[in-house]
């Protein structure tokens, strides 16, 4: 009897106790490569930026691992991605431009032009949604656009593009070592994206300033942070605090940039509408017409189709703003002054003008310390790779 | 005193506005587009563009198969200040009219739902006056108790006529009650005129009277009805909701039981009201009410009160100064009832379809923001 009972105890006891601790490990898979991958990337997390939150959006179909990092770096790099072998992502989104090219707006293959701005690769995978009009709501589905957009890299198809990639022995034993499979447009774009997920900025004076340093930045620059929170109205769309510290809402905003020069707005949205009721409205044909003079103005609209969207684009980010000028989404303002008086005088007047927009009646004083302060968001990494660092 | 930085930034500040509005006395359609088009800017700068606002295609249908007779356009609550005083509302108010100027196609009549003016001055109704003017299609007026009491009406009969109307346009019988009178609260307490304006300009001051039809006014609708087969489609509007929503805020009809209870024989009768400038929909028996959004501040919520079928806005931002504003468009049924369209300005419009309320909120649904709990 006393035998009986004590099997039946042990065997309660591993019941309650070690079966479910043992299949909680077996089902969650292997954590432990992952660990270690994310807290050797956890070091590499600036000061400013929170290492939680860079964690917790990694995606769990996507996780980091230092040679698919390497890998995605590669193709990052890799203008065989493009139709004549010219036009790699860095060709736009250069680390030496603080991920962006300096142009009014980017070049494509052979010299053609789209109609937006370069936005920077540095935090862009704390954005809500991808490109000025959130179109796409991952890195990944933002890293297969432009591969076929034909004013960017203009492959005919995905299908060329890994047909490409598959040429390349080295590629394809890479690609069957991370991915355990074979080259595919979606683990090209994986790559590319866990790579972008490690080019971070998040560690400059104003940073500092924030965790204490009071002399991290001038007074002319802390004058210009009081004005960024209070009379010049900057905070509320550009928005920062602890837990977003990347100076935007990820909301989509009509200031009236582009509005002065669009003269056959309603013309547009009426083919717009046209579009969708055809049905031919595609993914792709968002992503084109995003790219192309006058539609591109649309903004927002596009994607959405609402009224309260026309000519909105998405608050951008003003951390290392120095250096990733021209400014806004068709890059039409030069320098930081001429982007602060835009909103001094109220923006561009139109009928979808963002009811938050107003005149601010800013002195010159006020203006050059609000430039002195957007010159403190640059992080000290990204002024060493424009200084000619390695990556 | 102010300091002297800000006298000066306050000095420039009031010659622009001055400028603006001086630009606004000589308005002709090409000036008036130039001037509407300056959200910030109040001076008439040379070259702008004439910009180009539009209503876009509507896509969405109630679920019938009947379609609707026709549409008008509404504009209401503009609250207009005098031209020292504040130019916010009256940009808002143009931004309307620019709105339904370029509907297409046009709506069968543009009308005004009440509080043209906020103090009932002679001068914040003539400013009134002269916007509308811009408008394309023809304006059916209605007053509300913000243009009122200054003078009893006086001023506003002069410029739009009487205050109580009905008309007929296509197979549609549509009443214009005047529904913000109050009974006397002014005369023993020997208040000025504008002393009894700011009172009933007020909120939550227990002194002015709920607003009511009244006797003389009942009477006048009970003679008008007499006229109507009980078959015809009516559609009755009204300043205050004719029904009694909050009484503190006077969003409240006295003798709303007396009015319904006119109406009830009818076949079908929606109500279209100003005052409350928030999405507002309700129904007692056969009769629908539809609030229309006013161009100058959103109201929000009270707390008590709310129509069951009532799909709120979302919380206006306060940063945004359009938020919670806008105007719109009724869909007219030619049996009757209609689709109210809410063109907000800063969020997604939203259409509340005469099958919503048949229904009574089971089909049709309006999409409602999504209130998350903490």
């Amino acid at each position: 009897m006393k035998k009986k009972l004590l099997k039946r105890k042990l065997y309660l006891l591993i019941v309650i106790f070690i079966l479910p601790i043992f299949s909680l490990l077996l089902l969650h898979g292997n954590p432990d490569r992952y660990a270690q991958a994310s807290s050797k990337f956890r070091k590499n997390i600036p000061q400013g930026i929170p290492a939680d939150l860079w964690e917790m959006l990694i995606p769990e179909d996507n996780p980091m691992t230092e040679e698919k990092v390497a890998l995605g770096k590669d193709l990052y790099f890799d203008k065989r991605l493009s139709l004549d072998n010219t036009v790699s992502c860095a060709t736009c989104h250069d680390p030496k431009l603080a991920f962006t090219d300096a142009k009014r707006v980017s070049e494509g293959v052979r010299g053609k032009t789209g109609a937006r701005n370069a936005p920077t690769v540095l935090n862009s995978m704390f954005n809500v949604e991808q490109f000025w009009d959130g179109r796409s709501i991952t890195l990944e589905d933002q890293a297969k656009q432009p591969l076929i957009n034909p004013v960017e890299m203009a492959m005919p198809t995905h299908d060329a593009v890994v047909d490409k990639v598959k040429k390349n022995k080295d590629y394809v034993e890479r690609f069957q070592k991370v991915f355990g499979g074979p080259v595919t447009i979606d683990n090209i774009a994986k790559a590319i994206a866990a790579f972008e997920r490690t080019q971070l900025s998040g560690d400059s004076p104003f940073d500092r300033f924030m965790a204490g340093d009071k002399s991290a930045i001038s007074e002319p620059a802390k004058n210009g942070w009081e004005l960024f929170k209070g009379k010049a109205r900057c905070l509320t769309c550009h928005e920062f605090n602890a837990s977003s510290p990347f100076f935007t809402d990820f909301k989509y905003h009509n200031v009236g940039v582009g509005m002065k020069a669009t003269k056959n707005f309603e013309e547009l949205v009426r083919k717009i509408q046209g579009m969708v009721q055809k049905g031919t409205l595609t993914e792709k044909a968002i992503d084109e017409l995003a790219l192309t003079e006058g539609f591109s103005e649309l903004g927002r609209f596009l994607v959405t189709r609402q009224p309260k969207d026309l000519g909105a684009f998405k608050t951008s980010t003003l951390r290392d703003i120095e250096l990733t000028g021209p400014y806004m989404h068709d890059g039409s303002l030069k320098t930081l002054r001429e982007v602060i008086e835009f909103y001094n005088k109220g923006g561009e007047p139109n009928p979808n003008l963002d009811g938050g927009i107003r005149k601010l009646d800013l002195t010159e004083k006020e203006i050059s310390d609000l430039v002195e302060y957007l010159k403190t968001l640059t992080g000290d990494r990204v002024k060493r790779l424009a200084k000619g660092e390695k990556l | 005193m102010l300091p002297l930085k800000w006298k000066k930034s306050d000095e420039k500040y009031k010659k622009e506005r001055a400028e603006f509005f001086n630009a606004i006395k000589h308005l002709d359609r090409r000036t008036f587009l130039k001037v509407a088009g300056m959200a910030g800017a109040v001076f008439a700068s040379k070259g702008l563009i004439p910009p180009h606002s539009f209503q876009l295609i509507d896509m969405v249908h109630a679920k019938t198969d009947e379609k609707p007779g026709f549409r008008f356009a509404y504009i209401s609550d503009t609250h207009l200040y005098e031209r020292k005083l504040n130019e916010r509302f009256v940009r808002a108010m143009m931004r309307a009219v620019q709105d339904v100027n370029a509907l297409d196609p046009q709506p069968d009549f543009v009308f005004f739902g009440g509080d043209l003016a906020q103090l009932g001055q002679a001068g914040e109704l003539e400013l009134g006056k002269q916007i509308l003017s811009e408008v394309k299609a023809p304006i059916r007026m209605m007053v509300g108790e913000h243009d009122w009491f200054l003078d009893m009406g006086e001023k506003w009969q002069q410029l739009f006529g009487p205050s109580q109307y009905s008309f007929d346009h296509k197979g549609v019988h549509f009443i214009v009650l005047m529904s913000v009178n109050e009974k006397d609260f002014w005369t023993e307490r020997k208040m000025t005129p504008m002393e009894r304006m700011m009172t009933v300009a007020g909120l939550d001051n227990a002194l002015q009277s709920r607003f009511e039809v009244g006797k003389e006014g009942q009477e006048w609708l009970k003679k008008d009805l007499a006229k109507v087969p009980k078959d015809k489609p009516i559609v009755v509007f009204s300043h205050s909701p004719l029904y009694k929503y909050y009484k503190p805020w006077n969003f409240w009809t006295e003798d709303a039981e007396a009015v319904q209870k006119m109406l009830f024989p009818y076949q079908s009768v929606t109500v279209i009201h100003g005052h409350t400038h928030q999405m507002l929909t309700n129904r007692i028996k056969n009769i629908h009410f539809h609030g229309m959004l006013s161009t100058a501040w959103p109201w929000p919520y009270p707390p008590e009160g709310l129509p069951k079928l009532t799909v709120q806005f979302d919380r206006p931002d306060p940063f945004d100064e359009a938020d919670g504003n806008g105007n719109g468009t009724v869909d007219v049924y030619q049996k009757g009832y209609v689709d109210k369209h809410y063109n907000l300005w800063s969020k997604n419009p939203i259409k509340v379809t005469k099958t919503y309320l048949e229904s009574w909120g089971k089909e049709s649904i309006p999409p409602a923001p999504v209130f998350a709990t903490y």
